[in-house]
């Protein structure tokens, strides 16, 4: 008989395919996975905790750097539960610039994800495809805020930024665009037999388990149940649009990756119809006192990033600070399933079903 | 070349020598530029311009990075196996060159006109891999360790039916003298053994590729999940030394395939006969080549336990079909 020993491998937390400071320890018999141990915390900077010393609008920045691939939806879920706590009123104008912004860095952010897992799993073009366009939305982030990631938009009340002359058109040019790319993504690689070959059935698991986890998102919608915040608890103006709700029933990688860039082509519907929407004239800020206290109490919003439900617990004591301030990061909950679908999958599916929960670091690990 | 038959004298070893020594230049200054033709063509597939800084069009950007490579320090892991890891890069270099000595260029220029040409490639391009076995397990690295075993599963598994697909050919030709074949396949383009034998020319370009470790079966340095693969530990010189028999083998499978299956020297037609061999075989060269970068530039990389079932249980018994069917038809056409 051969003796065979198992091995101790450490994945990360510097290797190319964990996207940041993320660490797996896994225990191998061959190349097979026998035991996964996530090891998270690299990129911890507590952002909870400094925020208890920082007025409303000086957190804002720190909602840029927790999901830095999406950082217009996280500075909304922030200002979403300070004027739910205000009851303030938005203007129109100022709620229509927020979903824009918000719709195109979905697209945006499944755009990286796209380039991103096909790089994983050995394509090296649609990575810098997906980069190009990517590229188009900072450009008009740009334009709009004078950033390119970390964008600091949003206020509570409303935005910063006006947009510029000519910005709706751009924008309307970009959604044509982009239309027309989403096509030519879908014939280089979604027919594509070796890529269907690797994530098909791979990392599949049920409705009940994903629920029991607290799933969100398209890890969530890949299993056939039918949850986006945006219908389900609509907020902003999203009950203005006619979009569907991308599910799929098959749970695995591949119905991940259907969805998600199913929901680009949603995204650019949204943003069709709210570019036609849009007022021509208006306020961009809404009546906001000079130092923002809301009122004693407690407030949670949730709303759906491209990663899934992001959600934030705001404390207030009627303090210019606020008392607590708690993110659900969905990042971070989808990452809890990995060492249940790791076990007896092999070191490739270990990336391909890492790549396909989505996550960003910054945001694991706040 | 004559045969042995001719005296061996100092002259003729001197000879032989520069010839050799020219031979390697070519292939050096071949590899240098078709990594930079390589960088070029993906950059150009993927919507940039490639590297366009060193020297004109950035022609000199392949030697700025052998330079770099060579005033590097040179370092060895304390705990690899310092004997082994120093042999690894020679090992699979070594063998990597001396294939090329038996592709006919032209029906002038052989370097060695073998009877067993073809023999003579596949045996001694199955060494590289103990070369690239050795080095992922004398580096004392788990990722290297997983690359190398992969790296020769995967060579094995494909030199299998690498090798019979390439016995239709020389059924056809009833030589394994690399030029006979290739005078075998004169006459119009249908001539050429690629359309004849077009399974086993499907099954030799599949296996090809996957013994050159090119996408889609670029396992071995499966850079998303092992890192760099067997060569992890090595820097430098060393691991210039696998970089470079990567290329040379490329060099050699792209000349193989135009030798065995397109046709080598001669022109698909024979009224463009006046122009020289030498410009056919490199045209013929150049598109094998660019078609192994075309796939890089498109292709996702396949599953281990996906390529080992693709060699074994796809690629083996079509090969066997094609011996079969080869042999039937040549003994009916007799």
């Amino acid at each position: 008989m051969i003796r065979t020993e198992e091995m101790l491998l450490n994945v990360g937390p510097q290797h190319p395919s964990t996207h940041g400071v993320f660490r797996v320890v896994v225990k191998l018999d061959g190349e097979q996975i026998i035991h996964a141990d996530p090891v998270m915390g690299y990129l911890h900077r507590g952002t909870e905790k400094l925020a208890e010393n920082l007025n409303y609008t000086q957190i804002i920045p720190y909602t840029d750097r927790m999901d830095y691939v999406s950082a217009m939806t996280n500075n909304y879920v922030l200002v979403h539960a300070v004027e739910t706590l205000l009851e303030l009123e938005i203007p129109e104008r100022a709620e229509y610039l927020r979903l824009i912004v918000m719709e195109l860095q979905r697209v945006a952010s499944h755009l990286v994800w796209w380039g991103t897992y096909l790089l994983d799993i050995g394509a090296m073009s649609p990575f810098l495809y997906a980069f190009r366009e990517r590229e188009m939305i900072i450009d008009l982030f740009n334009e709009l805020c004078g950033a390119r990631l970390t964008y600091f938009y949003m206020r509570v009340g409303g935005v910063k930024w006006d947009a510029p002359e000519g910005w709706i058109d751009k924008v309307k040019a970009f959604v044509a665009h982009m239309k027309e790319k989403l096509g030519e993504y879908h014939n280089l690689v979604s027919g594509n037999e070796i890529f269907l070959a690797r994530i098909k059935g791979v990392g599949r698991y049920d409705a009940q388990t994903a629920i029991d986890y607290g799933l969100s998102g398209a890890n969530l919608r890949c299993t056939g149940v039918d949850w986006d915040l945006r219908k389900s608890q609509p907020y902003s103006l999203y009950d203005r649009f006619d979009f569907d709700v991308i599910t799929r029933t098959e749970g695995d990688c591949l119905a991940r990756y259907e969805i998600r860039l199913e929901e680009i082509r949603q995204s650019l519907r949204i943003l069709d119809q709210a570019l036609e929407q849009f007022p021509e004239e208006g306020e961009i800020m809404g009546k906001v006192p000079r130092v923002i206290r809301p009122p004693k109490g407690e407030a949670y919003v949730a709303i759906e990033s491209p990663r899934g439900e992001i959600g934030c617990h705001l404390v207030s004591e009627g303090k210019a600070e606020p008392y607590r301030l708690k993110f659900r990061r969905p990042s971070f909950v989808n990452l809890q399933i990995l060492p249940k679908l790791l076990v007896g999958e092999s070191m490739t599916n270990l990336i391909t079903i890492l790549g396909g929960i989505d996550i960003v670091v910054g945001e694991v690990d706040a | 070349m004559e045969p042995a038959t001719q005296g061996v004298t100092f002259g003729s070893v001197v000879i032989e020598a520069i010839l050799g020594v020219l031979t390697l230049l070519i292939v050096l200054g071949f590899v240098t530029y078709a990594i930079y033709f390589e960088r070029k063509v993906i950059g150009w597939m993927q919507g940039r311009p490639g590297p366009n800084r060193v020297g004109p069009f950035g022609l000199l950007q392949t030697v700025a990075d052998v330079l770099k490579l060579l005033i590097k320090e040179d370092t060895i892991p304390k705990k690899a196996d310092r004997p082994l890891f120093i042999l690894a890069p020679a090992l699979t270099f070594v063998p990597a060159f001396t294939v090329l000595a038996t592709i006919p260029y032209t029906s002038k220029w052989i370097p060695a006109d073998l009877n067993v040409g073809l023999l003579y490639y596949v045996a001694l391009s199955s060494i590289s891999t103990m070369g690239i076995l050795l080095g992922g397990w004398a580096s004392n690295n788990k990722y290297a360790l997983l690359g190398g075993m992969r790296s020769t599963a995967q060579m094995i598994s494909y030199e299998v039916p690498l090798v019979i697909s390439v016995v239709g050919v020389v059924l056809m030709s009833g030589s394994l003298n690399l030029s006979t074949i290739v005078e075998g396949q004169a006459g119009y383009f249908w001539n050429w053994n690629f359309l004849p034998q077009i399974l086993g020319f499907g099954i030799f370009v599949i296996a090809a590729v996957s013994e050159l470790n090119r996408t889609p079966f670029d396992l071995p340095e499966a850079e998303s999940e092992l890192v760099a693969g067997y060569h992890v530990e090595y820097s430098g010189f060393r691991f210039a030394f696998f970089m470079l028999s990567e290329y040379v083998y490329m060099y050699a499978i792209a000349g193989l395939t135009t030798v065995l299956f397109l046709g080598g020297w001669h022109a698909p037609f024979p009224f463009l006969d006046f122009i020289p061999g030498i410009i056919w075989f490199v045209l013929k060269f150049c598109l094998v080549i660019f078609t192994l970068y075309w796939l890089r530039a498109t292709m996702p990389r396949i599953r281990i336990d996906q390529l080992m079932s693709l060699g074994w249980k796809v690629l083996l018994p079509l090969s066997l079909v094609n011996v079969f069917i080869t042999a039937v038809v040549m003994e009916f056409m007799k």
